[in-house]
């Protein structure tokens, strides 16, 4: 049995140790917002926050979670960064089919909570790791220029 | 498990509901009791092609899809008595939009607020519903008249009702954002207050209809209404087919034949129910060629969670035979290809005297254009939870065709389509796969052996990429013979690639008429000498749609080609694309051989190369077409015509001394015809600019010894934020009148991406890129 603090809830799962984050969330937990997409940290479809950094949950086993401050998708809106994050998704009209929203959302959040005002390069850097297939990526890019309160876009 | 079902909820009956219950037996069952004669606006008889006159007996459009359309407000609107509208969304929604825009559409014909709107999804039920494959660009094209008079319908009973109620003639009352007004008396009732009474009326017949004027309209053609769904997917509410969740549920995974046509040959599953929480191993029959939809078979692993399912698949020990297809190379395939596109094929047009015409040309053009096979890899994989009570199976997934998975899943259990229902969740993203209900039989099959309990399949990553229906593979020659002035005077194309009817026939070996139609047949050139030829190709694997289908090698083949012809007679590429496709002219397909025209009448749409030039000087106006760009740094163009709509794209690249290839903007001009939510008609477009990009960089699928080699995206790669063009200007062209025909807008974006950035990577560099994907072909060390 593994004690972890989900959204600030302790929550047993009764899982072996070296199950990934993801599917305890997604399976036991019933917290579906983070998803499931390549299961090789290749996506960033799973990202969720462990201590503010943004971490792949899908390779990430809940023994290294333990002890750790966990925050998904379903609480980042709790965030001042991340609501104003999720505010901007909303304004541009940002997600398509939305299924690798969750992921954008937490990289983009960590991303301003590390880098208030990100310059085109440190967005670059940030949000590489998340595939968007629909591709959203130039609303993405504004989203994150308008939670930051960029009104210059710098190329 | 204690998260209640929201995807089961979204298909519950309400009670509240006081119009139209949605459920169809339900629906039967109120006619019954309430003794209503509704016969009229019953879907099996309100079909057009049942009561229009037309002269011509072929049927088109809407009209020609299995089931049609439905306007019955009866089956799409329903009112509770606090003013809630529900708008039945019967089209799948997987990013293009549409549970907010074909709702939008009911909402302004009916003065609804959109505030007070409710979207409630159908399941599969093509009969109550009409047509619900959600491809082929079809969803606002076929239905926006039926939603329009669906909403004209229900304001008309709102309308009525009211004039009963004040005892006043219906003339002089109106329907305003929610409310029903009586001006001279200064009355007003809202929607809630009406809705029982307005139940009891009967519904309006077609022709009576008084469908707004466009200047009224409210939310059509304005793009101010957001996202239904935005809220849910911007916090983790969104419920997609991988995210159900049902009391007492199993999860599962299958380990496929790793070739297509193979079989099991052995296997061991002592390791794999060692592993903790695995319930279940079982073995699936593979079903005999042709593919059409069925299950690949294999050995399926049941367990407590997808995690231990994944972990009991990994310790299967099995044994495969190869099967038929199993030294399918891609290598070898490739140089099959090439063969066979140098020598005369199948003729499917012919104009003129291409032979003499190349023989007696000033200069000749020759040119070969591969594209390989692709995987649309929706970032959602294929899944899908089923679950058999009392002999009724019950399914929730992300799908393009929930008619399609009934009736097959219906076949497969052995059971009356009655007794399956087919809820349909969000799709995380289709583009082609999620029309293939394969993972949904699965699901369904499992539930089966688990002795109906509830059974989540999902598909990882893996299983997505290596046993999709995936896009053809393509060799495309041509050949151009120019005269003294430049012109061409002969145009000799051959296409070659296996064709999807192979998934669903034996021995098809030449592309039907709606792969023929995607661009290749239709090509509206004015040469005199033309002629295309199509020669045989063998499929190996199961070939289906990908978003936009055989326009990707057709648009990239033929509007390279151009632009190398262009080259060849020193001429600038937007004028010798403009002097090919000639004056602006109306031609009827069917003269260019394309018996198919995208399903839809030739006559009201034809091919207009007007609109063609049209959308090509819009983009190269916007681009600053011919001006001044720094060293490394070029234009291209292509233009594409598909799902009627005329698309043309200036793509700039930039190329470092190195070989790095950028794409600061792409410019898009798009002429869909009406446009019905400009909003998302842009992100769609903004969407295939980007999809393009990735296939024409990075898209491959490969196979070796009849298996496919990339196995996640760290093999198949797309494009990501770093590599994305950095910006996408999108160029609507003004919408014509309400009442001419729709184009299509998922798919037309797509095609001309690749060959408009490869004719952008020539400007640039002087390279020519033939063979996709780009991958590091600029590559200079």
């Amino acid at each position: 049995m593994t004690t972890l603090t989900i959204n600030d809830k302790p929550i047993k799962i009764d899982l072996p140790a070296d199950t990934p984050l993801l599917w305890a969330l997604r399976d036991f937990v019933g917290l579906t917002g983070t998803k499931f997409g390549c299961g090789i940290a290749s996506c960033g479809a799973c990202k969720v926050h462990l201590d503010g950094v943004p971490t792949l949950s899908c390779v990430t086993p809940i023994s290294a979670a333990v002890g750790k401050k966990i925050v998904t998708i379903e609480a980042i809106g709790q965030d001042e960064i991340g609501k104003k994050v999720q505010d901007a998704w909303m304004s541009l009209g940002v997600p398509q089919c939305g299924y690798c929203q969750s992921g954008q959302i937490m990289a983009a959040t960590a991303l301003l909570k590390q880098t208030p005002k990100p310059t085109d390069a440190d967005i670059d850097k940030a949000m590489s790791g998340n595939i968007c297939r629909c591709g959203t990526y130039c609303r993405i890019r504004a989203a994150i220029k308008q939670a930051a309160g960029i009104s210059e876009v710098t190329v | 498990m204690k998260k209640p079902l929201d995807s089961a909820e979204l298909n519950a009956d309400d009670g509240s509901l006081l119009i139209a219950n949605i459920s169809r037996r339900a629906f039967l069952k109120d006619l019954a009791l309430t003794g209503l004669v509704l016969a009229a606006g019953f879907p099996m008889l309100t079909r057009a092609d049942e009561t229009a006159v037309s002269p011509d007996p072929q049927k088109y459009g809407a009209d020609a899809m299995p089931h049609g359309w439905v306007d019955n407000p009866l089956v799409f609107v329903a009112i509770a008595t606090d003013g809630t509208v529900t708008i039945i969304c019967h089209r799948s929604e997987m990013g293009q939009g549409i549970r907010t825009s074909l709702p939008m559409v009911v909402a302004d014909e009916m003065e609804a607020d959109w505030q007070r709107v409710h979207v409630k999804q159908a399941p599969g039920d093509e009969v109550l519903y009409g047509n619900q494959d959600t491809d082929g660009s079809r969803s606002m094209r076929h239905f926006f008249m039926p939603m329009r008079r669906v909403g004209a319908a229900a304001r008309s009973m709102l309308e009525a009702a009211a004039a009963a109620h004040w005892q006043v003639p219906v003339q002089e009352v109106i329907a305003k954002q929610h409310q029903i007004f009586h001006p001279a008396s200064g009355r007003v009732l809202d929607y809630g207050q009406l809705a029982a009474a307005a139940a009891n009326l009967p519904v309006p017949d077609r022709e009576t209809l008084h469908l707004k004027k466009q200047e009224d309209f409210r939310y059509i053609g304005k793009g101010q209404v957001g996202i239904y769904d935005g809220q849910d997917m911007v916090t983790g509410r969104a419920q997609y087919g991988i995210d159900t969740r049902l009391k007492d549920m199993f999860y599962a995974v299958i380990a496929r034949p790793p070739v297509f046509g193979g079989k099991l040959l052995s296997y061991d599953a002592n390791e794999a129910l060692k592993v903790p929480g695995v319930v279940k191993v079982i073995e699936l029959k593979s079903s005999p060629p042709p593919a059409e939809y069925n299950p690949l078979g294999g050995i399926a692993v049941i367990a407590g969670n997808t995690w231990a399912a994944i972990q009991g698949r990994n310790a299967l020990k099995i044994e495969w035979e190869k099967g038929p297809h199993g030294s399918y190379d891609s290598l070898v395939y490739k140089a099959e290809l090439e063969a066979a596109a140098r020598k005369p094929g199948k003729v499917v047009r012919s104009e003129g005297d291409v032979d003499a015409a190349l023989q007696s040309a000033v200069k000749r053009v020759e040119a070969e254009y591969y594209a390989p096979h692709l995987a649309q890899a929706p970032m959602e994989p294929p899944a899908a939870t089923a679950q058999i009570v009392d002999g009724k199976c019950e399914i929730w997934a992300c799908t393009q065709a929930p008619q399609v998975s009934r009736e097959r899943v219906a076949k497969w259990l052995k059971l009356s389509e009655d007794d399956v229902t087919v809820h349909v969740t969000l799709l995380g993203g289709g583009f082609g796969r999620k029309s293939k209900p394969d993972y949904v039989i699965e699901a369904a099959l499992l539930s089966q052996v688990m002795d109906g309990k509830p059974v989540k399949l999902t598909w990882t990553r893996e299983d997505d990429l290596q046993h999709s229906y995936f896009h053809t593979v393509s060799v495309e020659h041509l050949e151009a013979g120019l005269d003294r002035q430049g012109n061409t005077v002969a145009w000799l194309h051959r296409t070659v690639a296996p064709t999807i009817s192979s998934t669903f026939g034996p021995d098809s070996k030449h592309q039907m008429p709606m792969e023929l139609s995607m661009g290749v047949i239709n090509v509206p050139f004015a040469i005199a000498n033309l002629r295309i030829e199509n020669p045989e190709a063998e499929a190996h694997t199961r070939i289906g749609w990908f978003r936009s289908v055989s326009n990707i090698p057709h648009a990239f083949a033929i509007q390279s080609f151009v632009a190398e012809l262009a080259a060849a007679a020193g001429c600038d590429p937007k004028d010798y694309l403009l002097d090919l496709i000639g004056p602006p002219r109306r031609i009827d397909p069917r003269t260019l051989g394309d018996t198919w025209n995208q399903g839809e009448s030739p006559v009201l749409y034809p091919v207009d190369t007007g609109r063609l030039r049209r959308v090509i000087e819009t983009v190269t106006d916007a681009a600053n077409w011919g001006g001044k760009l720094s060293k490394g740094r070029g234009l291209g163009l292509a233009a594409h015509y598909s799902f009627v709509t005329y698309v043309a794209v200036v793509v700039e690249v930039a190329v470092s001394e190195d070989g790095k290839l950028s794409i600061p903007r792409i410019d898009v001009a798009v002429d869909c015809g009406p446009q019905v939510n400009p909003e998302r008609i842009r992100s769609q477009i903004e969407g295939a600019c980007i999809m393009g990009v990735s296939l024409a960089t990075l898209g491959e699928i490969s196979f070796r010894e009849g298996a496919v080699l990339q196995d996640n995206f760290h093999a198949y790669q797309l494009t990501r934020m770093d590599d994305a063009p950095r910006e996408i200007r999108v160029h609507l062209l003004p919408a014509a009148e309400y009442d001419t025909p729709l184009g299509g807008v998922g798919e037309p974006g797509l095609p001309p991406i690749a060959p408009a950035l490869c004719n952008a990577i020539f400007a640039a560099t002087g390279q020519r890129i033939r063979q996709l994907p780009i991958r590091d072909q600029l590559r200079k060390d």
